[in-house]
């Protein structure tokens, strides 16, 4: 349990994919201009990671490692997420209209993200059982949703701060960006101590 | 080779696999929301007047499926529309709320063109673009297309715009028809 719990706490803060690794920059950027989409998003994500990390444990232990295609992964890791994510669109849409609403559109945009294809490919040398995999893209899905919100708050208040006009919209966003991230590097003097 | 063919298979596998879920999935899933919400559209009259106190027709087809909205909030429609909104929604048919006055006959807008000073705000205030004209020029209505909806009449600042009983008897509606989204087609994938 212990270890799980840690699993978490290091893939939201120590090891997070948006500012540690460097995944997942388009909505990161994207989606962060009001905290009403940057919710949607976030939940999207949460729902695609788990999915993906579940589903790509499965297809590479049970499918990949004995037929010795573990090469094949990353191609067979794509064709799964994006099948299994057009099937939930599908069966959501059909029985609740109001998640679809909330989750919709970026379901399908949340698919093709390198951040769904790298918790997989992460989990096959970071997880070591199916619930590790899951806990881990969980935690990952977590550290995502708060980087995002923390993103869009800072993002608001500065469209209402006094910002250098060539710094203005794209500039002082990626500024901010890697002030975020460096702020976050300072988790990783957690792993020594 | 037998490795390559294991690739192929694994992959060729997953594929059918995956796509024949997702094509028996949306064969068998019930009558979407979307789709019930385009049926009650299609019925409107698509004049966009908003005196249903809804922004459009479509807000208020949303609406009334919610159960927001009655379905007697349609003058432009009349009873026709009544009609087809409760047969489509299984009620029972009202009468227009009296609020929004008696169901209008048919009318046509007309610019009296020797008195139009080419301002354009009738252009603007036109749910359905009827109003052909450019500034500085005079304007004019295309009768085919005109709804009868009153919305230019307030903007006009010279008064020129005035409705008249419809000469062809055609129904609102008759001649707008929104087009009926197909639910199936998945929204294209964004990258």
């Amino acid at each position: 349990m212990t270890e799980l719990a840690l699993i978490v706490i290091a893939t939201v803060l120590v090891n997070n994919l948006v500012l540690v690794n460097f995944l997942g920059l388009c909505p990161f950027m994207g989606v962060t201009s009001s905290t009403t989409g940057t919710t949607g998003m976030a939940l999207a994500t949460a729902f695609v990671l788990t999915l993906a990390a579940a589903t790509g444990h499965l297809v590479y232990t049970w499918l990949l490692v004995p037929l010795e295609l573990t090469w094949l992964r990353t191609l067979a890791f794509i064709l799964v997420i994006a099948g299994l994510v057009q099937l939930t669109e599908l069966i959501v849409r059909a029985t609740s209209p109001l998640l679809h609403q909330v989750l919709g559109i970026y379901l399908p945009l949340i698919t093709s993200n390198c951040l769904v294809l790298g918790v997989a490919l992460i989990n096959l040398t970071e997880a070591e059982g199916f619930v590790q995999a899951v806990v881990y893209g969980l935690g990952a899905a977590g550290g995502f949703a708060l980087v995002m919100v923390l993103f869009a708050s800072l993002r608001e208040r500065i469209d209402a701060a006094p910002v250098p006009v060539a710094f203005r919209g794209a500039g002082i966003a990626l500024i901010t960006a890697g002030m975020m991230s460096l702020a976050f590097l300072g988790f990783a003097g957690m792993i020594r101590g | 080779m037998s490795l390559v063919l294991a690739a192929i298979g694994v992959l060729a596998g997953l594929a059918l696999l995956l796509g024949g879920l997702i094509v028996l999935v949306s064969r068998r899933l019930p009558g979407r929301e979307a789709t019930a919400v385009e049926r009650l559209n299609a019925a409107l009259p698509q004049t966009q007047c908003a005196q249903c106190g809804y922004p459009g027709c479509r807000p208020y087809a949303a609406a009334m499926l919610a159960g927001e909205a009655d379905i007697n909030r349609c003058p432009p429609g009349g009873e026709a529309t009544i009609v087809e909104l409760a047969r489509l929604l299984g009620r029972e048919p009202l009468p227009l709320a009296p609020e929004l006055g008696s169901p209008p006959s048919p009318q046509v807008a007309v610019i009296d063109e020797s008195r139009c000073i080419g301002c354009t705000l009738c252009l603007r205030a036109c749910p359905v673009d009827a109003i052909v004209g450019a500034q500085q020029y005079m304007h004019t209505v295309i009768a085919a297309e005109c709804t009868g909806c009153e919305l230019c009449i307030a903007p006009c600042p010279v008064d020129c715009i005035d409705l008249q009983p419809r000469a062809d008897s055609l129904p609102v509606g008759a001649r707008l028809q929104a087009p009926v989204i197909n639910p199936v087609t998945p929204p294209a994938n964004a990258p």
